[in-house]
């Protein structure tokens, strides 16, 4: 028997867009402008909410701020405990990090494993001046001293529950869901 | 999405089409790190792989420890010109005195063919197969897979012609072996000396009778070198006409088709097998294969590492 999960919609379509517009506002704010800002988001729900970011910047700015994307499997720290290895997703940063404003993007933050992951990947294709984290959703239960500098929105969870972003066909995010 | 539980890569006889898809689906994202100023990244950290190379290489002994390398494991290379099986030890027992030294792949090219089958029961660490005698070539088969796939972005519904010395060659069986399971079809052509009997029971593989046969509308072009090391002295009466019957020319490359592919294992014998317009033509892919090469055996090592013990 399989037990049922109670699936409660935290986040609709219309919350996440607002939710990504003030975090768009805040990383203008905070950078004071979009001069040498990259996104950088991490696959595959990360990614998707980078391009996203970089669209409403557009919006907002009239300019095109540049985004990738990275993979952090071969950064894991669990790699050793993980049989079979996972398979290995596309990083793809077409510009150079170095002296760059970088704002990594995850749809949400749990352990912060991902992230120092992600923060050595990026170092490995330059040295950044800076690194700004933003997320959807912060979930909590933090295992490494790790914060966001831009929340979509902050969920009080316990370790049972799980939170999904979920998207659709065309890789925009549709809602988030709390399981338990 | 496919898994991958060996942990050893002897043959791509014995992998499915899908276990396939993955390693190079994975080599395809690994060569991101080969093209940045930083090409390493941590995932082998801790883990030993020792090199243990019977028969001579170049090529495959570089990218192995280059592959090794940018995963961050510790790399050691074994060759036979300084080794203990020079005075006389056998395989068996310098497995296991390697083994002592807690090494967590061991790549090995050896002359006799199955030689992996027999190491991979004495030894637990992963092992993979560098070349054995006329049996498989599996990283060969699978950079060829990796190049074509970059060329037509597919595998299946493609002819492939494989010229040359095919009874020697463990690079025709791999590429038989992973083409055939990915929907491609094999024309062979080499002199009837050279041709091993039954080779068409090996799946979708047709022996033809001349290179034209062969290669005539193919989107692809394998050439492989004569392995005089290997050969008798009778199989062939000598070069010079082995280049008019089985050599590629820009003559007769116009038979496949306009934009076919040409490639070559390596080392090239210039003007035997290939000439020297076609080896640095536009149709030839060889030092893409080269390139295509660290990347898959990167993709091997990784996956073995997270291989189960059989």
């Amino acid at each position: 028997m399989t037990a049922t999960l109670i699936r409660t919609v935290i986040l609709d379509n219309s919350g996440i867009r607002r939710a990504l517009t003030r975090i768009s506002h805040e990383i203008l704010e905070k950078n004071k402008g979009l001069s040498d800002l990259v996104l950088v988001g991490i696959q595959s729900g990360g990614a998707y909410l980078a391009r996203e970011i970089s669209n409403c910047l557009e919006l907002i700015e009239g300019e095109r701020v540049p985004f990738g994307s990275v993979d952090i499997t071969l950064y894991r720290d669990d790699i050793k405990q993980q049989a079979p290895h996972k398979s290995v997703g596309k990083t793809d940063i077409a510009f150079s990090l170095e002296g760059k404003r970088v704002v990594l993007v995850d749809d949400v933050l749990f352990t912060g494993r991902t992230i120092r992951a992600a923060m050595d990947a990026l170092m490995d294709h330059g040295r950044p001046k800076i690194i700004q984290l933003a997320v959807l959703i912060d979930r909590g239960h933090r295992e490494l001293p790790i914060r966001a500098d831009f929340v979509g929105r902050n969920v009080p969870t316990s370790l049972k529950e799980n939170v999904a972003v979920i998207f659709d066909e065309q890789q925009q995010p549709r809602e988030v869901v709390l399981e338990k | 999405m496919a898994e991958f539980k060996h942990k050893d890569i002897i043959a791509l006889r014995d992998l499915t089409k899908e276990e396939i898809e993955l390693l190079l689906a994975t080599a395809e994202n690994m060569r991101e790190i080969n093209s940045r100023e930083i090409k390493k990244v941590p995932t082998l950290r801790g883990k030993t792989i020792i090199n243990l190379f019977y028969e001579s290489s170049t090529r495959t002994r570089t990218s192995f420890e280059i592959a090794g390398k940018r995963l961050s494991a510790d790399t050691v290379n074994i060759a036979p010109s300084n080794s203990s099986a020079t005075k006389g030890e056998t395989l068996a027992d310098t497995a296991l005195n390697l083994l002592a030294m807690k090494p967590d792949i061991i790549v090995m090219r050896h002359a006799v063919s199955g030689s992996h089958y027999f190491l991979s029961k004495k030894v637990g660490c992963s092992i993979i197969n560098a070349g054995d005698g006329a049996h498989e070539h599996p990283s060969q088969g699978l950079l060829d897979m990796l190049t074509i796939k970059d060329r037509f972005g597919r595998l299946d519904g493609l002819k492939v012609a494989i010229v040359g010395d095919i009874t020697h060659s463990r690079v025709a069986r791999s590429d038989i072996q992973g083409l055939t399971k990915m929907g491609s079809s094999i024309y062979l052509a080499g002199p009837p000396t050279m041709m091993p009997p039954g080779v068409e029971r090996l799946g979708n593989v047709t022996v033809c009778s001349s290179m034209k046969e062969a290669i005539q509308d193919a989107d692809v072009v394998i050439m492989l070198r004569i392995q005089q090391e290997r050969q008798g002295k009778t199989l062939m009466p000598n070069t010079r006409e082995y280049s008019r019957y089985f050599g590629l020319n820009p003559e007769n490359i116009k038979w496949a088709k306009p934009d076919a592919m040409v490639m070559h294992p390596g080392p090239i014998n210039r003007g035997v097998e290939m000439s020297s317009y076609v080896v640095d033509g536009s149709q030839s892919h060889v030092l893409k294969q080269v390139e295509n090469g660290v990347a898959v055996r990167m993709a091997m090592l990784y996956h073995v590492c997270g291989g189960e013990l059989e």
